[in-house]
């Protein structure tokens, strides 16, 4: 019973959340660039704007066009629930692990890129294309990285990685996933978010045929993602302020830190934004290999170093 | 045990003899006979084989002896059980499929339906043989029984050729087999397998490790493993859908019977390099695999280059069991060992689901060309869901079969590199998961390249005919194995116990690992509770709607023509198939070794173009660099022994007359 009044409660401080850390990465990078900014909220007006306005659904469209909005916000909402947000135990952890959320973001990368190649116009196709490249190329990366930690764990469950500890191991790892979650939410240097131009069309080509309420599903399940990349990170490196009983301050104390700790990790990925220029699509691969390298240094480095 | 009285478990091979002799002496009833006896003969395997794994039991027979050496002994133990389970499961669903699918066929239908019903029954042979004899003859008799079929269309060149590469290395691969058998017979009594096990202690190090290498590339060159799978692209397109189907899913699983059997059961538990070399062969074999995959457009080809793909990581997780098991680690080489066995199951029953949609898409287009085919979905409803759930499937999407194996292989390589603390042999292990998640990236990029350019959007050039789905046999076969693809992801806490007995008999523990149902008590270590996570999927996604709902009103929506840029929509403004995996192309060139030919014509001057050949491929890297001058040494070696016969009667009685006199020296 605690479990599910977690369950809830963790799902809609994500959702509640997510929207508002993708503003505050917008505003601190307009900041960072002299520029006024669009404000915190506007993601949050955004959605309400999208989710009542009417859609456009291409005449060459299947059932898929139409599901794949819905599975893509099913899978990211369960893997909000799948980390440790503000309490150590995920309210999800007796049902999926680290490998289990590395398959629901497969299954809605799946599900979107079908429904990308289902309209018949090209876009879609060209998102398709490179979105799947990057995916395919991040996932080792991912893997090692969570192994770096799994493995003198020796578990791959979310809630037996959350010990955090500075050492080399830590830190190749958290480069690794660092290099891995710039490239899952798609920022530059991998992709860029704030265009819909064809130079820069990774994810948002498979979006682009959207329009109205399944725009704004999909919209605010990429920010969930983002979320969730960077929950991943808090907790796996910064774990310090996890409420280690259910009680009433330790709780407002965990959500608190975590607000913190995701604040602090979406600034720094601001930071980056501003400070580098997109990559050439095919200079990706090699930044997404160096980050499979780290992943793979921080798994030895336990043994190297630690001993 | 012996008994000779009822040997009820022999009756599947004994309902695919009937089978096939009813198929000859009925031809025209051939097509429902033939393929409707095969199919209950397998309902008859499926329980045979459950009621074995769920007893624990072996049952042997000694059927009769040709000769002192020709022994035909037969045995059902967990591991034949597991196989056995495999091949009919596959077969049940391929034989209903069957008698839809060649109900076009206007010509040798009663040799097709014999060759079907024998070609299942040698399987069957193969797995349960227990003497050297009876799976030697079993083994070459599939082999030949599947070289006539894959020959089936043989008024093309192509398929000749096919069968022609297909019956060489299959018999090279016995080659090696032989020298295996022959090694193990050197030291046993007796020239059944219960010798080999008994003899296994009086191995040298030097034959053990002779056997199992022999026995590896024999199997690995029917198991398709680079690079001996040169074959296995060229024949699995020729052959027809469900002979595909039945070669893809269970005809290599075969190989991987026999090196499991090698390797725990006659050369006993090896060293750990063993394990490290088949974990090596596995991983390139899954990334190469699946990379030349993504470089084809036939749909056939694409998903012969999967089976290569799976076969690999097929072998990563036997591979890791070996090293766990040298490293002496039962419970979590039972595990792996366990893990593999399951990815078995699995990519039987999606891989043959995949080549009969394809063959339902090859009977309704006539093509295999994804870059001719498009929006599918609106005329094939069915085959393009049951496609669907295959490529999910094969795409290791949760919650389906493909994905829980794919996690069991990932827990079988953490516990592998959390038993050793050498930090060269964690980085091997970490390394072959690195690879391994590679390969489900890329496997599901195929994927979505497989079915989006054949099912969805718009069809991209003017097909012969209107394409129609198909008939409802057809339909139900691939519907039965999608279930099959959902209740194996959902039920896999099931089939790991079923496997208990199989690991109990190879390395001595049930395989231990976090899956449930609903959810998995709390315990350190990783978990999964398949039923679980669909049941969150399914709720998260009715409050997604809900939420819609509340924040946005009711829905509304319109159809509409999609937006290019104001010009009129094409078909060919799609993206193709090799558009899509351009990117994949470009990047892994190193390994792919693409090409590619630009010719133009022009009138007068050069800047007048009037046509323009473009021709793109992969070299075929292993055909020229390894196996022709291969070929050509041997041709040479031929050469030069050719001096021999130079046609002289004399000469040829002079030679006749000396062997004469040697073998008398010899036998004295």
């Amino acid at each position: 019973m605690a479990v599910l009044f977690l369950l809830i409660a963790q799902l809609a401080l994500a959702l509640v959340l997510a929207p508002l850390v993708n503003g505050l990465i917008k505003s601190f990078k307009a900041g960072w660039q002299n520029r006024r900014g669009p404000g915190l909220l506007q993601p949050w007006f955004d959605l309400v704007k999208y989710l009542n306005r009417e859609s456009v659904v291409s005449e060459h469209a299947s059932w898929i066009f139409r599901w794949a909005p819905i599975v893509y916000f099913s899978t990211h909402l369960a893997a909000a629930g799948l980390v440790p947000m503000f309490f150590v135990h995920a309210p999800l952890a007796r049902v999926g692990d680290a490998i289990v959320l590395m398959g629901l973001f497969a299954l809605a990368r799946f599900a979107l890129s079908l429904a990308a190649l289902d309209t018949g116009s090209n876009f879609g196709g060209m998102g398709t294309s490179r979105e799947l490249t990057f995916a395919a190329l991040v996932e080792p990366a991912l893997i090692l990285g969570i192994f770096a930690l799994a493995i003198p764990a020796g578990s791959t469950s979310l809630d037996d990685l959350t010990h955090g500890g500075i050492g080399a191991a830590a830190l190749l790892a958290l480069a690794a996933l660092f290099i891995v979650a710039i490239a899952e939410t798609g920022r530059i240097p991998v992709d860029n978010p704030d265009t819909h131009l064809e130079l820069t069309m990774a994810h948002e080509g498979m979006l682009l045929e959207y329009a109205g309420r399944p725009l704004g599903l999909l919209l605010w399940a990429t920010h969930v993602k983002q979320l969730v990349i960077l929950s991943l990170i808090a907790a796996l490196f910064f774990p310090a302020g996890l409420a280690q009983e259910l009680t009433l301050p330790a709780l407002a104390l965990g959500v608190a830190s975590y607000v913190v700790k995701v604040a602090v990790l979406g600034l720094a990925l601001g930071l980056v934004e501003t400070s580098y220029a997109k990559l050439r699509i095919f200079r990706v691969p090699e930044l997404l290999g160096a980050a499979s390298l780290l992943g793979l240094m921080a798994v030895m480095a336990t043994y190297v170093v630690g001993g | 045990m012996e008994s000779p009285e009822a040997q009820n478990w022999l009756a599947p091979v004994g309902l695919y003899l009937i089978g096939a002799l009813l198929a000859l002496i009925l031809p025209r009833h051939a097509r429902v006979v033939a393929h409707g006896i095969a199919g209950v003969g397998s309902l008859i395997g499926v329980g045979v084989a459950l009621s074995a794994l769920l007893a624990g039991t072996v049952q042997q027979v000694h059927l009769f002896s040709a000769a002192p050496y020709a022994v035909f002994t037969f045995r059902l133990d967990p591991l034949s059980a597991w196989f056995l389970l495999v091949l009919s499961t596959v077969a049940c669903a391929v034989s209903l499929y069957a008698i839809g699918y060649l109900g076009e066929e206007h010509g040798g239908l009663s040799g097709l339906g014999a060759g079907y019903n024998l070609f299942l029954a040698t399987m069957v042979l193969v797995v349960l043989a227990d003497s050297v004899f009876a799976f030697l003859f079993a083994w070459e008799a599939m082999s030949l029984v599947s070289f006539f079929l894959v020959i089936h269309d043989h008024q093309h060149a192509g398929v000749r050729r096919a069968g022609f590469v297909y019956i060489v290395m299959t018999h090279l691969g016995t080659a090696f087999l032989l020298g295996a058998f022959l090694l193990l017979l050197v030291n046993s009594e007796t020239l059944d397998f219960a010798g080999f096990r008994a003899a296994r202690e009086h191995l040298t190090p030097l034959m053990r490790d002779g056997v199992f290498l022999l026995a590896l590339v024999g199997f690995a060159t029917k198991a398709g493993v680079i690079p001996l799978h040169v074959w296995l692209p060229r024949a699995h397109p020729a052959a027809p859908s469900h002979i595909s189907a039945l070669m893809s899913g269970v005809m290599i699983k075969t190989a991987i019977y026999g090196l499991v059997r090698v390797a725990w059961d006659f050369a006993g538990p090896g060293p750990a390099w063993w394990g490290v070399l088949v974990l090596a062969l596995g991983a390139v074999s899954a990334v190469l695999g699946v990379l030349y995959a993504l470089m084809e457009h036939d749909l056939k080809r694409l998903l012969a280059y999967h089976s290569v793909e799976n076969i690999g990581i097929i072998l990563i997780g036997i591979g890791a069991a070996q090293v766990l098991t040298a490293l002496d680690q039962p419970a979590a080489a039972a595990l792996a060992l366990a893990a593999g066995l399951f990815h078995v199951l699995n990519h039987a029953v999606f891989k043959a689901l995949l080549f009969l949609g394809a063959g339902a898409v090859q009977r309704a287009t006539h093509t295999r060309d994804l870059e001719r085919l498009g929006g599918l979905i609106r005329t094939m409803p069915w085959t393009a869901a049951t496609f669907l759930v295959g490529a999910m499937a094969i795409s290791a999407l949760p919650p389906l079969n493909g994905f829980m194996s794919e996690w069991l292989i990932f827990q079988g390589l953490l516990r592998l590199a959390g038993a050793t603390r050498d930090p060269l042999a964690v980085a091997g292990a970490a390394a072959a998961a690195g690879l391994l998640a590679l390969t489900g990236g890329l496997a599901a990029f195929c994927f979505v390249k497989a079915f989006g350019i054949a099912f969805l959007g718009i069809s991209r050039s003017a097909l012969p005919q209107e394409p129609r789905e198909v008939v409802g046999t057809m339909r139900a076969g691939m519907a039965l194995l999608a279930g099959l693809c959902v209740a194996l992801g959902l039920g896999a806490g099931g089939v790991m116990t079923l496997l208990g007995p199989v690991t109990v008999s190879l390395v001595g523990t049930v395989p231990q690992a976090g899956v449930g149902v609903m959810a998995v008590p709390a315990a350190p270590g990783g978990a999964v509770a398949p039923v679980g996570a669909l049941g969150v999927l399914l709720a998260l996604g009715g409050v997604g709607l809900l939420l819609a709902r509340l924040l946005g009103g009711p829905a509304r929506s319109r159809v509409a023509p999609p937006w290019v840029c104001g010009i009129a929509l094409e078909p060919s403004m799609q993206y193709s198939a090799s558009a899509l995996a351009k990117p994949i192309r470009i990047i892994f060139r190193a390994l792919v070794r693409p090409y590619r030919a630009v010719e133009r014509e022009h009138a007068a001057l050069p800047y007048f173009v009037t046509a323009v050949r473009y021709e793109a491929g992969v070299l075929p890297v292993y055909e020229r660099y390894l196996y022709r001058p291969l070929v050509q040494a041997l041709v040479m070696l031929a050469q030069q022994v050719r001096a021999l016969q130079n046609g002289s009667l004399r000469l040829y009685l002079g030679y006749m007359f000396a062997t004469v006199v040697v073998v008398l020296l010899l036998t004295r």
